[in-house]
């Protein structure tokens, strides 16, 4: 196999020297690209580590346990000291230490809590003042001030936004209607473009001779002449030979990303930092190199600059907006540059795995089984890992745009992973579960093995989108769709005779896990400060494996799954108005994500070297923390206090250490 | 469908559908396969792989339906979808002229490239975008907004394209996905219009494809017919 893929290396290069723009478009899916090395890695050499390229965390860090103790400067003009100890994942994140610096511990002293929850409202005070004031003042815990304990810590976070605040975000539910055509009726060009003008987010890809490519919003006659402003201001620069990065015009930030003949324009007010705006300008010219792959591209453009790319990238702007609305909506994914498993346990991943691994098709160059966008299993080469980007790549075609999954029936899809090669194409054959495993193949395995274990009930009702389990198969090869589809089918039916597919189907259903689970599961040394009370815990968190590059995160619900209770039950009735509440959750999620954003681009701001941050804000409270082993960001109301809040920060990644091996997908299935 | 009636001969034709992007070859088949019609259907990445039984009164024919992408960079991939093909369906929009242009290439180049016995219908689609349409026999509920606004739609006319396909020996239809008029009557009349002795009589998915792993195919066969047996006996 190795050996025929470097024949076709050779091809494409010859193919690629000297070829006319004509044939380039469409005889690059000719070629069967060569595999890049393998990245050297210690890391997946004892087979260990990494199914995903792994490229964080080189620092050899479990062994030592330093304290970091850093000041921060609040955006509210408080201050905070915060200590953590880089290994401990297992012990509190207050160490005594820490009460050096004026700030007691909450497992040494058991008013901890109060004098966090104290601290709160005296915002211009730094803590060391605050703690002798509260012990004076509060400790008595008077009935008035437990009762506004307990009220203060059910506020949820954003609970402002519910009740029709004012703010950025306003509107933002109508971030994803389209802007009328031009032929519609009672729309004028004012009303157009003013509706363009309120958009959010907007993404622009033209080429460096002005000819727009694509844009998320508005057609081309509305917006023919700002992309040739955008233009003249890029090339502006370009010809100054000092490239300009981004600018900001009123509360909307531009950042500029030039491709090669390519250049991508974000435009936003949603408050990301420039390098998030960047990455996700990359994920689109990845898109674009998955359609086309490198070398065509350059062609195209060496041979008449001008071209207009629309014509060979026709039928993937949809894929473009999906990922784009994708980046809008705020994608957890995209933002950690990671991927979410579905959770299982060890030893039926394991099952999993060895049922994939003997079904293997000697075409086959990677596998994957993923549902609803979690990655479920993954078989690979030993030499070749897959990268998230291309994964994010293959998701967003699968569950986020419909193209594939409307169809019904297999797919048989041409396409260039661009991080795992820029030069060629790969096919990929995908067939969804839902829709394929009707009669045949759910049916004979029962009569054929009678009373194994048990099948699972046809699913009836069409799952949602959540739900899809869909098998995936790369290969090389564009000949081998029958291989594969026959290799489908073994593994289909290998699945369902062991259970497999119930099992997945069941975890599916059941979703992310819920935040008060996994702190009551955690019998934690203090149980009467945890904090498990309702409303006293977190809303919200991800979690970020750097070695594995993989995260996960709780449920959205109840904090952003519903609308509150107060709001839905006076909104339960007609269904423009649960449209509405549909639309008001879209906003939240977008403000969780914003935090998310931003605690991420603080977290990582070059010459801070944070590695904890606590954020206050009217809003909410949240907390980022980093090791070298995991990322961690959590969101709750903005009463919960310091204390608390690290307590369950600490529940949390101790619960994830231990589930990492359900959490994640470690190594994979390797052939 | 017919399943529990007394064993017809069966038989599996590789049927291809090609032409211009957006005229409609998916829905044509979804129409086809799940009766089912979607309005803005996102394109087709690469190709689609579908089935359906389509019952003769002397025969059982199992269409397997590549529905390929129409954009021109998948173009170079076709003769993989058409090769070996039984049956083609060359597809245009009435109401778009280049693609009838863009039909006439593909069938050139079936004939010239594709197997020699291969049957061609060409359609044309999105009958229910013109004025006509509402003279069609069995359409119910077909007041679409955009035929009514603009009067007809049509831009190419029935006799144009009919004589085109009498000269080059084509089956000739215009369809609409959306209302279902006249779809199912297409495959069944390529059914028809194969001819006995091309039809092998084998079942499996693989049997029409050159460079299959045949031993797989036969293992999975073997199981499917011994398992309604089984379930008979059970019953008994």
């Amino acid at each position: 196999m190795d050996r025929d893929i470097e024949a076709g290396s050779n091809d494409s290069n010859n193919n690629n020297n000297n070829q006319k723009i004509e044939r380039s478009t469409t005889e690059a899916v000719d070629h069967v690209p060569p595999l890049p090395p393998r990245p050297s890695r210690k890391l997946s050499d004892d087979g260990a580590s990494g199914a995903l390229h792994v490229t964080a965390a080189s620092k050899p860090t479990t062994q030592v346990s330093t304290i970091d103790i850093s000041t921060l400067s609040f955006p509210d003009g408080s201050r905070g000291t915060f200590s953590t100890s880089a290994t401990s994942a297992t012990r509190s994140v207050a160490s005594p230490q820490s009460s050096a610096s004026g700030y007691t511990s909450p497992r040494t002293d058991p008013t901890a809590e109060t004098v966090s929850v104290a601290s709160y409202p005296a915002t211009l005070r730094p803590p060391g003042d605050l703690a002798d004031l509260v012990t004076g003042e509060f400790n008595r815990r008077s009935r008035a001030w437990s009762m506004l304990r307990t009220q203060s810590s059910s506020v949820q976070p954003f609970e402002a936004s519910r009740t029709g605040a004012c703010d950025s975000l306003t509107g933002f539910e109508k971030e994803f209607d389209d802007i009328p055509e031009v032929g519609d009726k009672g729309i004028t060009d004012e009303q157009r473009l003013s509706l363009w003008k309120s958009k959010m987010k907007h993404y622009m890809i033209l080429s460096s001779a002005g000819k727009p490519i694509w844009s998320r919003h508005g057609d081309t006659s509305l917006i023919n002449s700002y992309m040739g402003v955008v233009q003249t201001i890029i090339s502006f620069y370009e010809g100054a030979k000092d490239p300009l990065l981004g600018f900001t015009a009123g509360n909307a930030r531009f950042v500029i990303s030039t491709q090669g003949p390519l250049y991508f324009v974000a435009i936003s007010r949603l408050g990301e930092s420039d390098a998030q705006l960047r990455s996700q300008l990359d994920a689109l010219y990845m898109q674009i190199l998955s359609t086309l792959t490198l070398p065509t591209l350059k062609n195209i453009f060496v041979h008449r600059p001008s071209t207009d790319l629309r014509k060979p990238l026709e039928g993937t702007e949809s894929l473009l907006s999906s990922l784009a609305d994708s980046f809008t909506k705020g994608s957890p994914s995209a933002l950690l540059g990671a991927l979410e498993c579905l959770r299982l346990r060890k030893s039926h991943r394991a099952t999993i795995n060895n049922a994939f691994l003997k079904c293997r098709s000697d075409k086959l160059l990677y596998g994957l089984i993923v549902a609803g966008g979690k990655l479920v299993s993954v078989i690979r080469p030993r030499k070749h890992s897959l990268h998230p980007s291309d994964l994010q790549l293959i998701f967003n075609m699968l569950f986020e745009s419909g193209g594939i999954r409307a169809g019904g029936g297999e797919n048989w899809v041409p396409l260039c992973l661009p991080a795992f090669n820029n030069r060629g194409y790969l096919y990929m054959y995908v067939s969804f579960f839902d829709s394929v495993d009707t009669a045949e193949e759910t049916n004979s395995p029962t009569s054929e093995d009678g009373p194994q274990p048990p099948q699972p009930p046809p699913p009836k009702p069409a799952p949602s989108p959540d739900e899809e389990i869909a098998i995936i198969l790369i290969s090389a090869d564009k000949e081998s769709f029958f291989e594969l589809k026959s290799m489908r089918d073994k593994l289909a039916l290998q699945l369902a005779k062991n259970g497999s597919l119930a099992l997945i189907q069941s975890s599916a259903r059941q979703g992310r896990p819920r935040i008060e689970t996994i702190l009551d599961l955690n019998t934690s040394p203090l149980p009467k400060e945890a904090g498990h009370s309702q409303g006293g815990q977190l809303s919200h968190f991800l979690y970020k494996s750097r070695a594995n590059v993989q995260f996960c995160q709780s449920s959205l619900s109840p904090a952003f799954e519903s609308s509150s209770p107060t709001a839905s039950s006076s909104e339960k009735g007609s269904i423009g108005q649960r449209a509405a509440a549909g639309k008001l959750l879209v906003s939240r999620r977008r403000r969780l994500m914003t935090l998310y954003h931003h605690l991420h681009s603080s977290i990582h701001a070059k010459h801070s070297h944070l590695k904890v941050l606590h954020l206050v804000s009217e809003d909410a409270a949240s907390l980022a923390w980093i090791t070298p082993v995991f990322e961690f960001y959590c969101v709750a109301g903005p009463n919960m206090s310091r204390g608390v809040m690290t307590q369950c920060a600490n529940k949390v990644v101790q619960w994830a250490k231990r589930e990492e091996e359900r959490l994640f997908i470690i190594g994979g299935g390797v052939f | 469908m017919a399943d529990t009636n007394a064993p017809k001969p069966s038989s599996s034709v590789k049927l291809v559908l090609l032409g211009e992007a957006a005229v409609g070859k998916s829905s044509l088949v979804l129409r086809f396969v799940n009766n089912d019609f979607q309005e803005n259907k996102e394109p087709t990445i690469g190709a689609a792989f579908l089935t359906q039984k389509c019952n003769l009164p002397t025969r059982t024919i199992k269409f397997e339906i590549w529905d390929t992408a129409g954009q021109e960079r998948f173009a170079s991939l076709a003769p993989m979808y058409y090769r070996n093909a039984q049956a083609a369906l060359v597809v245009y929009d009435l109401t778009k002229p280049t693609s009838l242009i863009k039909a006439k290439h593909w069938v050139a180049e079936l004939q010239r490239q594709a197997s020699p016995g291969i049957v061609i219908a060409l359609v044309g689609n999105k009958l229910d975008l013109t004025s006509d349409s509402t003279g069609s026999a069995e359409v119910s509920g077909d007041g679409d907004d955009n035929a009514e606004d603009s009067g007809d739609a049509r831009k190419i006319s029935t006799e144009e394209a009919k004589t085109y396909a009498e000269e080059e020996g084509l089956l000739f239809f215009e369809t609409s996905a959306k209302t279902g008029h006249n779809v199912t009557e297409v495959f069944t009349a390529i059914a028809n219009a194969i001819p006995e002795t091309s039809l092998k009589s084998a079942r499996g998915p693989g049997a029409s494809h050159a460079g299959v792993s045949r031993t797989e195919e036969q293992r999975v066969n073997l199981n499917g017919p011994r398992d309604p047996n089984a379930k008979e006996a059970c019953a008994c």
